[in-house]
């Protein structure tokens, strides 16, 4: 492994042996419904609460991962596994049962790339042959934990989001597999002073910038070099800004930038406002449609920029300002 | 990459940021929270035929239409009235029932205790702390000067 100004070059290539998504009943009635593995129509998953069935949804999205890979989990050797709840407790409850070594991440809604970027780290270290990575969140308890109760009469801005119910797991592994990750991008953390917690595209729109900017130089590829870059979850609001950031450095790569935000509900009928966002968004939209269509030829190099804005309802009482991260993973099909 | 000042940057989110439509948010709070209003002067002119003094009547109207707020924020039907109307249901003493039934309805599955007693006010609790402070200035003002 390379380290070129924080992009690394993995000289192994981790492959991506498997994945999994599972969501929730919106998410399955939006466009890209009939891509998941599996569209679960009760959000409480038979739980008792939604905290629980955020954790079942990881659970779910992991075993089905595991099985499409025909592994037990026992062949895994580290999982890596985040979400939006205070203290991990989804990833923590479903790894519960894996009874495997553990790492809780939180990267907020950048968190599948972070675990595809550390479970890629580990496997070109020499550090295992399987490698779980997931993350997922649910729409009800990211507004129980960040915002109102969920019977709490208000109004939602256009510019706020919508938290995705649903989860997304993928299986490294070091034996060859047609879906590999050649390099990826570490992002920082940025901070351009918007304060505003309903408009987290805005606040995140540097930070994709930012890593975007730093992995063009370090890999010298061109913009073109990749069929399509994926942000996590700018939403409509963060994706036009990301545009007019690169317009203003003279560069354009809205021919190929897409959002997983915005492809996973339909604006007009769905009433998500500025589009999905959530640890699952990202994570269901890749694992669920994007590397399926890269297997179907669809696309054969991508660029998976996941997005996090790492507030705290705590911290932006305190009027404090939303810093944000991104990730880039460069993954490729041969 | 070519920086930019945290103050044009504002400038260029809020050009891409969609305003909330003022205008017809204003119209329908208007609407729903006359209408909220109409029917409070229906009960109260019902609890006054029934014979109650003017004092009773507004108690036994707010008490009615919290009453019915919290029953349609227990069968998830307020979140929706309340989605299109805005501060038409907000405002009247609807939205604080609202604020006051969603978080226990939230909050149970950490227990009665912990969950919804402690967490009930959670939202409600600046309204009634600052009401109560402006009620005793009010209050302050009205006894040396009313006098």
């Amino acid at each position: 492994m390379k380290n070129i100004n924080s992009t690394l070059i993995f000289e192994n290539k981790p492959s991506i042996a498997s994945f999994g998504a599972v969501v929730g009943k919106k998410e399955g009635e939006g466009p890209l419904g009939k891509y998941f593995d599996l569209c679960e129509n009760d959000a409480y998953l038979g739980k008792k609460s939604w905290e629980q069935a955020e954790s079942g949804f990881l659970g779910e999205s992991m075993d089905i991962a595991l099985k499409k890979a025909s592994l037990s989990k026992d062949n895994i050797d580290f999982v890596l596994s985040g979400d939006l709840m205070n203290q991990c407790t989804s990833s923590g409850y479903a790894a519960r049962g894996l009874e495997r070594p553990f790492f809780g991440l939180y990267g907020a809604c950048s968190t599948m790339a972070e675990s595809l970027l550390l479970g890629s780290v580990l496997l070109d270290g020499g550090g295992g042959d399987y490698i779980l990575c997931a993350t997922g969140s649910h729409f009800c308890s990211a507004e129980k934990q960040f915002r109102t109760p969920l019977e709490y009469g208000g109004q939602r801005t256009p510019t706020s989001q919508w938290t995705v119910t649903g989860s997304g797991a993928a299986v490294l592994s070091r034996k060859e597999c047609p879906i590999k990750i050649d390099c990826a991008t570490v992002g920082r953390v940025v901070d351009w002073g918007i304060k505003d917690a309903n408009n987290m595209g805005g606040a995140m729109a540097p930070a994709f910038v930012d890593t975007l900017n730093r992995h063009f130089k370090a890999t010298n590829r061109p913009l073109d070099y990749y069929d399509l870059i994926l942000s996590g979850d700018l939403g409509h609001t963060g994706k036009s800004i990301a545009n007019e950031l690169f317009h203003k450095q003279k560069m354009d790569i809205s021919r190929y930038f897409e959002d997983c935000g915005v492809l996973i509900f339909d604006k007009e009928t769905q009433d998500t406002h500025s589009g999905g966002s959530g640890c699952g968004c990202s994570a269901s939209v890749l694992c669920g449609y994007i590397l399926p269509e890269m297997l179907k030829g669809k696309y054969r190099r991508i660029l998976f920029a996941a997005t996090g804005a790492l507030m705290s309802p705590t911290l932006t009482m305190q009027s404090e300002t939303i810093p944000s991260i991104s990730h880039a993973i460069s993954i490729t099909i041969e | 990459m070519k920086t930019i000042s945290k103050k044009e940057y504002s400038r260029l989110v809020k050009k891409h940021s969609q305003n909330s439509p003022v205008f017809t948010d204003t119209l329908k709070a208007f609407v729903v929270g006359g209408i909220i209003c109409t029917i409070g002067q229906a009960f109260r002119n019902f609890y006054f035929s029934k014979g109650l003094d003017t004092n009773l009547t507004g108690t036994a109207t707010c008490i009615s239409l919290i009453l019915i707020a919290s029953i349609l924020t227990a069968l998830n039907i307020f979140d929706k009235i309340a989605k299109f109307a805005g501060a038409g249901t907000l405002v009247p003493i609807t939205g604080f029932a609202n604020a006051v039934v969603s978080p226990c309805m939230e909050f149970k599955t950490e227990g009665l205790v912990l969950g919804t007693a402690s967490r009930m006010f959670v939202v409600a609790g600046p309204v009634i702390a600052y009401g109560t402070i402006s009620s005793i200035i009010a209050g302050l003002i009205y006894y040396f000067l009313g006098a």
